[in-house]
């Protein structure tokens, strides 16, 4: 009887971290030398890279004889898979060969040591000049050097269904200007048709990095200067920030107007799924921001096949708060390739990252995962422009982009934003109060020396 | 006289005799047990313990680099404004659930069960039983597709025109408190059977006898004689409760913000989501500390009862 409340400590620490390591221990051999390991994400939503990854499979396995490329989805939220991927490399029992990466893990990882450095094989590699410049940096840690490899990038746009803005007399093509003009076009929406929902954005922990892409970033990085998170000049996190609590204050009046999703529904993770699945095929939602890959969910073979949406989804850039300079905000991410540092077979991975990368394959997923092209030749490729009715509004938000603070930090700062927006929209906290949690929350994480007041 | 005289002195001498001389032998079957408390039980906890003085993370230079940070994790947690909330959930979850909930839903069954007829009580038995055999993550998923905004019961609400609220959102304590109270009842109810078929009945007639009620003979003859199971069931219960963590992590995930964040959830969320498992550490700790208090605590009540009677 005794041993029950060790039993309940084992289980909640010990024991997780074993099942949870467990579920890719069987992954990592790799002994004999001639099997590669891969692991990246795969649902029922998301298989475009599954694809990717079996013709690479095939490419690479005919190419080079007696070599096996042994791939191991993990059907998880992208918050479960990179928890999952963490504890499997802290491990050269469990680490994979190649793993799918999302930009804002790769300096964390790298500092974590758990990131094999690719200059010496970039080196090597003629292709590498065809990538751009910025998508380059995007897997490089912080000592300079490439650690993984851009699959892709994306921004993100507001999304709106024309038949409900055009049924609330809002003139269509829609480019709202300021903060108020968003509200504006939801206060009409309402006003015309009760039982749509006029704006939705993200919050709360629920949908995870999510919340801070594709809602609050767009908000945070349109206030004062534009400077957001983190003081780059100063190498500091922002605190004290008038910016932040007007980014909060706007999602309150977005919930407590009952313009967005109800509160519950806006924590449920799969939110999104309504969102696109449901809501706007059947003229339920007048808008949301979401990223360039959106048309994805649409296209045939996606999760939710609409044929019509060319027709009736329409493409703003999210405005800033006051209308001041640039015109835009939008955010950008991506997800890259890399190779594990306890890999035994370096050149191998290297080379099925490289055979993952190359124009054919790239142009292909480019097109079938509606990313944006991040090697110039693929960019510049007919079939690539026509993809989609949206490839050139998606793209030109480009101009006007942020990235994260991708250091080693950022990941638990991120966390902290969310749960301020979900304090907010739940009504536990007022805006001021959630913003000043979330500054001694910061503070607690870098140190009072790593941050600057605003 | 002399008959039993010889017959104790054999017994204690060949019982003293047997411990002198076979000693090393009979501690031989102790050593697998012995060595599996030593792995599974003393391992983890000194495990716990020791990563609750690290500033270890998931990913990071607190990866690669683990630092021996002393008491500085308590010290994080104790001015947490979280942690007091998480106690009192987690408390309020054990009381309403497994104290509350299993023990006396279960010692009612049990009870009612004796009474009823053997049809109803096969069918209720049957039933009550039934959430008990599944597996948690079953017994939550039946839980979340019972209560959630579309589930059964506001479906069942519906078709008698009240528009029930999304209870995981609304009261998502009170949701898992009664999650758990259905999966956990079965086992009290078993328990408290065993233990009321042991009530020799001839005390129970001779207190009829007497002129005692139904309420009193139970209050004054049957629970003081299951005294025992009493406390030894509201251990069981209670540690068992204390651990849940799929059952609350599937129906409410720990919210809205933390408002259903027992200690498992919270040290979960922490070492995982946030990738501090020193963090975390430290709050499995402190529910070790909640779990021996709760022990501490029946087994004096144990104690006390049994050197009254």
């Amino acid at each position: 009887m005794r041993a029950l409340p060790t039993v309940t400590a084992a289980t909640a620490c010990v024991a997780l971290a074993l099942v949870l390591g467990g579920c890719s221990a069987d992954g990592g051999d790799s002994t004999d030398g001639d099997t590669v390991t891969v692991v990246y994400s795969k649902t029922d939503s998301f298989t475009a890279l599954d694809t990717l990854l079996t013709q690479a499979k095939e490419q690479f396995e005919a190419e080079n004889e007696g070599v096996t490329v042994e791939l191991q989805p993990i059907t998880a939220t992208d918050d479960e898979y990179k928890t999952r991927l963490q504890l499997s490399l802290g491990s050269p029992d469990t680490a994979p060969d190649v793993f799918y990466e999302d930009t804002f893990n790769v300096r964390s990882d790298v500092e974590a040591g758990y990131l094999l450095n690719l200059d010496e094989y970039l080196a090597g590699w003629d292709e590498w000049e065809m990538f751009d410049e910025a998508a380059k940096t995007a897997g490089q840690g912080e000592d300079g050097s490439v650690y993984a490899l851009p699959l892709g990038t994306d921004t993100r746009v507001i999304w709106y269904n024309k038949n409900v803005l055009d049924a609330a007399g809002v003139e269509v093509p829609w480019q709202p200007e300021s903060w108020d003009d968003i509200l504006d076009a939801a206060a009409k929406i309402k006003a015309s048709q009760p039982d749509v929902v006029p704006f939705n954005m993200y919050a709360g922990t629920g949908t995870g990095e999510g919340t801070v892409m594709q809602s609050f970033y767009q908000l945070l990085y349109g206030t004062g200067d534009g400077t957001g998170l983190y003081d780059d000049e100063e190498g500091k996190w922002v605190v004290e920030s008038q910016g932040f609590v007007d980014a909060l204050t706007f999602l309150e009046t977005l919930y407590s107007e009952g313009y967005a999703v109800s509160p519950d529904r806006a924590l449920d993770p799969n939110v999104w799924q309504a969102v696109f699945g449901e809501m706007f095929p059947q003229d339920g939602l007048g808008g949301t921001v979401e990223g360039s890959y959106t048309p994805s969910f649409w296209e045939e073979g996606g999760a939710y096949p609409w044929p019509e949406y060319g027709d009736v989804m329409g493409v703003a850039l999210f405005p800033t708060q006051d209308g001041q300079g640039p015109a835009g905000v939008s955010m950008s991410g991506g997800w890259t390739l890399a190779a594990s540092a306890q890999t035994d077979v370096p050149d191998l991975a290297f080379e099925f990252m490289t055979t993952v990368l190359n124009e054919e394959n790239s142009l292909w997923y480019a097109i079938n995962n509606a990313q944006i092209a991040v090697r110039t030749d693929v960019a510049a490729d007919p079939t690539y422009l026509e993809a989609n009715p949206f490839v050139g509004p998606v793209s030109e938000a480009v101009a006007v982009t942020n990235f994260r603070p991708a250091n080693s930090d950022y990941p638990q700062i991120s966390v902290a934003v969310q749960q301020a927006t979900e304090a907010v929209i739940t009504g536990q906290q007022t805006a001021a109060e959630a913003a000043a949690a979330y500054d001694d929350a910061v503070r607690q994480i870098v140190g009072d020396e790593k941050v600057i007041a605003q | 006289m002399t008959t039993i005289g010889p017959a104790q002195d054999t017994r204690v001498t060949r019982r003293s005799g047997i411990s002198r001389g076979t000693t090393p032998a009979r501690a031989l079957p102790l050593v697998p047990a012995g060595g599996l408390l030593l792995v599974f039980l003393a391992g983890p906890i000194v495990w716990a313990l020791y990563g609750s003085l690290t500033d270890r993370a998931l990913s990071g230079a607190r990866a690669a680099d683990p630092q021996f940070i002393g008491l500085d994790n308590f010290a994080r947690l104790f001015a947490d404004p979280v942690l007091p909330l998480s106690i009192g959930i987690t408390v309020a979850f054990v009381v309403g659930s497994a104290i509350i909930g299993q023990n006396v839903l279960g010692l009612v069954l049990a009870v009612l069960f004796r009474v009823g007829s053997r049809a109803v009580t096969g069918i209720v038995g049957v039933l009550v039983v039934t959430a008990w055999v599944l597996p948690e993550i079953v017994a939550a998923f039946i839980g979340y597709a019972f209560l959630s905004a579309d589930g059964t019961l506001n479906a069942m609400l519906a078709g008698v025109g009240i528009a029930g609220p999304n209870w995981l959102y609304a009261f998502p304590l009170v949701a898992i408190i009664i999650a758990n109270t259905w999966r956990g009842t079965a086992f009290s109810m078993m328990i408290y059977r065993a233990a009321l078929d042991d009530v020799p009945l001839e005390v129970i007639e001779s207190s009829m006898i007497d002129g005692a009620g139904a309420w009193q003979r139970l209050r004054l003859i049957t629970l003081p004689m299951i005294r025992p199971t009493i406390f030894t069931n509201l251990m069981l219960t209670t540690l068992q409760t204390l651990s849940v963590f799929t059952l609350i992590w599937v129906m409410t995930k720990g919210g809205p913000g933390n408002l259903s964040s027992t200690l498992p959830v919270l040290a979960y969320t922490e070492a995982f989501q946030f990738g501090d498992i020193g963090y975390g550490n430290a709050i499995a700790v402190v529910m070790l500390v909640l779990g021996a208090v709760f022990s501490i605590g029946y087994v004096l009540s144990l104690r006390a009862g049994g050197s009254r009677t």
